[in-house]
């Protein structure tokens, strides 16, 4: 990756980091934690590599993201208003009564969202789908799914995983948002997921594990897993839950979090 | 398999997909290893490319289902009945259901119909439970006919739909030019001193039965065949509620939530009727021929006739005024 495009992406990062403390500071409740964990790989993925549409109807053949973990869909939202799907102002209106911006991504509230989630991992199988149909039609567009570590305690993410290797399905690229927390405390404490890349390679997947908060780590998996012919790729991201908010960074209860306003402008302008 | 005027529904259910992946190719199909059980092999013959099996896996598949719908498809899923819905309801729930998609589920070997099986295969809450999805389109076809035709019905909707699906044998009950609605129950026979609603293979069969048995002692029932339980054809409940004035439900699966819960319902808010609901009563299955379970669940011709001469003798008593 060229220095000039690192800091173009990273500069992105920070803008749609200090929009998602922005978006629930305002509300002054939410999934901050989770959200900031995965701006690296949202912002990458979508600046860079998918081809989304604009367009109403969407065109078929386009690049699909499903966040399996629903409950990040705040910073997608910020990435979505900033491509131009809908208003910036809409931000404001995060899980206000009647808004079109839910909690949990609803594709049927928000423009530019492919598919709802938020009970958790249905996601994947619902990726699995839209890959499924993309073999059908003979679409070479890639669906991308991004699943959480708690999340990897459902049976129905290895019903997927398994299925998605027998499928074949080369044209899903997954990512474990590996933030090492859930609700009730450290995932290796609560709920032990370990050993995750040896999990996924037994169930027939193409693992890389990575930083997932580097934009060339990411650029480098990325592109090998677009080249896999046969089985579905999973990159597992080493993260941070609640990275870049001072009063979030780390914490065991950034999962969802109550902060005003002022804190939030506070993170944002330590971020710059 | 076909005997006169008996036809397998599963081969009604696989031969009517086929027909409709030949017109549309976004109809797809998907099996969670019951494909020898729903029949579907003949489908996989035809169009290898159009059937995925996710083996024993109903929460993945139903939202599988969903993502493919969310791909442009029409994706008809199925499992026995307890599975495609117990098992898998959140899946269905949110991603096709909450998700506004497009996935027609199946759950196969309604009831009592599992027979050998047993409790642990029986669905008899699956309608009921079903009946809680928003805007879900619930029904039970009860002959191959109106199989066929509510099979197509259910592809053009709009929306998901949950169909209870008989797998053996069953009499054809209508003609074949016969033109069906979902929503829109069907008076098989009319009759004037109660009404009996039926729903599915078995209990439409012994409610005409038992239609037959009570002509000849004089007293004149309507069966109604009410393949959609939701959403309820509120209008005829009411029409043969004021007709009949004594309302008798059949239906292979609890009378919690099912059938009879959804006519008490209307009834009771726009046509207060004696009412008797027939059907498992709060009970789990047990393995059994289906003539057994029918015997020990009382899904039978004389619980149905002797339910019509106990309401007209509640009837009777309660239009005498002083």
């Amino acid at each position: 990756m060229e220095d000039i495009e690192l800091k173009k992406l990273e500069e992105k990062a920070n803008e749609i980091r200090k929009m998602t403390i922005d978006e629930i500071g305002f509300l002054g409740v939410g999934h901050i934690g989770g959200a900031l964990s995965v701006v690296e790989v949202l912002t990458v993925l979508n600046y860079k590599y998918m081809d989304i549409s604009l367009s109403t109807p969407k065109k078929k053949d386009r690049d699909k993201l499903v966040l399996s973990k629903g409950h990040a869909g705040p910073a997608l939202y910020c990435i979505l208003a900033d491509i131009g799907f809908f208003p910036k102002e809409w931000l404001h209106t995060l899980n206000k009564g009647g808004t079109n911006l839910p909690s949990h991504c609803d594709m049927n509230r928000t423009p530019g969202i492919d598919m709802t989630t938020g009970s958790l991992g249905q996601g994947i199988s619902s990726a699995i789908g839209l890959a499924l149909a993309n073999k059908i039609d003979k679409i070479e567009k890639k669906v991308y799914l991004i699943i959480g570590d708690g999340e990897s305690n459902e049976g129905q993410i290895w019903e997927g995983a398994m299925a998605a290797a027998h499928f074949k399905l080369n044209n899903l690229i997954a990512f474990t948002d590996y933030n090492k927390m859930q609700i009730d405390g450290y995932v290796h404490e609560t709920m032990n997921i370990e050993d995750l890349n040896s999990k996924w390679v037994a169930f027939g997947w193409f693992v890389q594990r990575i930083n997932g908060h580097n934009f060339r780590e990411l650029e480098m998996a990325i592109d090998r897993a677009k080249e896999e012919k046969c089985r579905p790729s999973m990159i597992i991201l080493d993260t941070v839950k609640g990275k870049g908010a001072f009063f979030a960074e780390g914490r065991l209860d950034n999962h969802n979090m109550n902060f005003n306003y002022d804190t939030a402008k506070e993170a944002c302008r330590i971020l710059g | 398999m076909n005997n006169n005027n008996n036809i397998e529904m599963r081969a009604v259910y696989a031969q009517t997909l086929i027909k409709l992946a030949e017109e549309d190719d976004r109809i797809v199909l998907l099996e969670a290893d019951l494909m020898k059980a729903t029949g579907t092999t003949v489908f996989k013959n035809k169009f290898p490319d159009r059937i995925f099996n996710v083996g024993v896996a109903e929460a993945n598949m139903v939202g599988i289902a969903a993502g493919l719908s969310a791909g442009g498809k029409i994706p008809f899923a199925a499992s026995f009945g307890c599975f495609a819905t117990r098992r898998a309801y959140d899946q269905f729930f949110i991603s096709a259901n909450y998700a506004q998609q497009n996935v027609k589920l199946v759950g196969t070997d309604p009831g009592i119909s599992a027979a050998f099986n047993g409790g642990t295969h029986m669905p008899f809450e699956d309608a009921g439970i079903m009946r809680n999805i928003p805007k879900l389109v619930v029904f039970e076809p009860c002959d191959p006919v109106s199989l066929g035709k509510l099979v197509i019905q259910s592809a053009k909707h709009k929306g998901s739909t949950y169909m209870r699906l008989h797998r053996k044998a069953a009499r054809v009950l209508y003609p074949e030019n016969e033109e069906f609605e979902l929503g829109k129950g069907k008076v098989l026979v009319d009759g004037t001193d109660v009404t009996i609603i039926a729903t599915g293979v078995i209990m439409v069969n012994e409610a005409l039965a038992a239609q037959e048995l009570l002509v000849k002692e004089g007293i004149s029932a309507a069966v109604i065949d009410m393949h959609t339980i939701k959403p309820i054809d509120t209008e005829l409940v009411s029409r043969y509620a004021k007709k009949t004035g004594a309302i008798i439900t059949c239906e292979n699966h609890q009378i919690i939530n099912g059938l009879g819960s959804a006519v008490a319902e209307t009834l009771s808010e726009n046509y207060p009727t004696l009412m008797k609901r027939i059907g498992i009563n709060d009970e789990f299955g047990e393995v059994g021929t289906q003539d057994y379970l029918q015997g020990r669940f009382l899904l039978t011709i004389e619980n149905i006739t002797n339910s019509a001469k106990e309401l007209l003798k509640k009837k009777k008593a309660s239009s005498i005024k002083i």
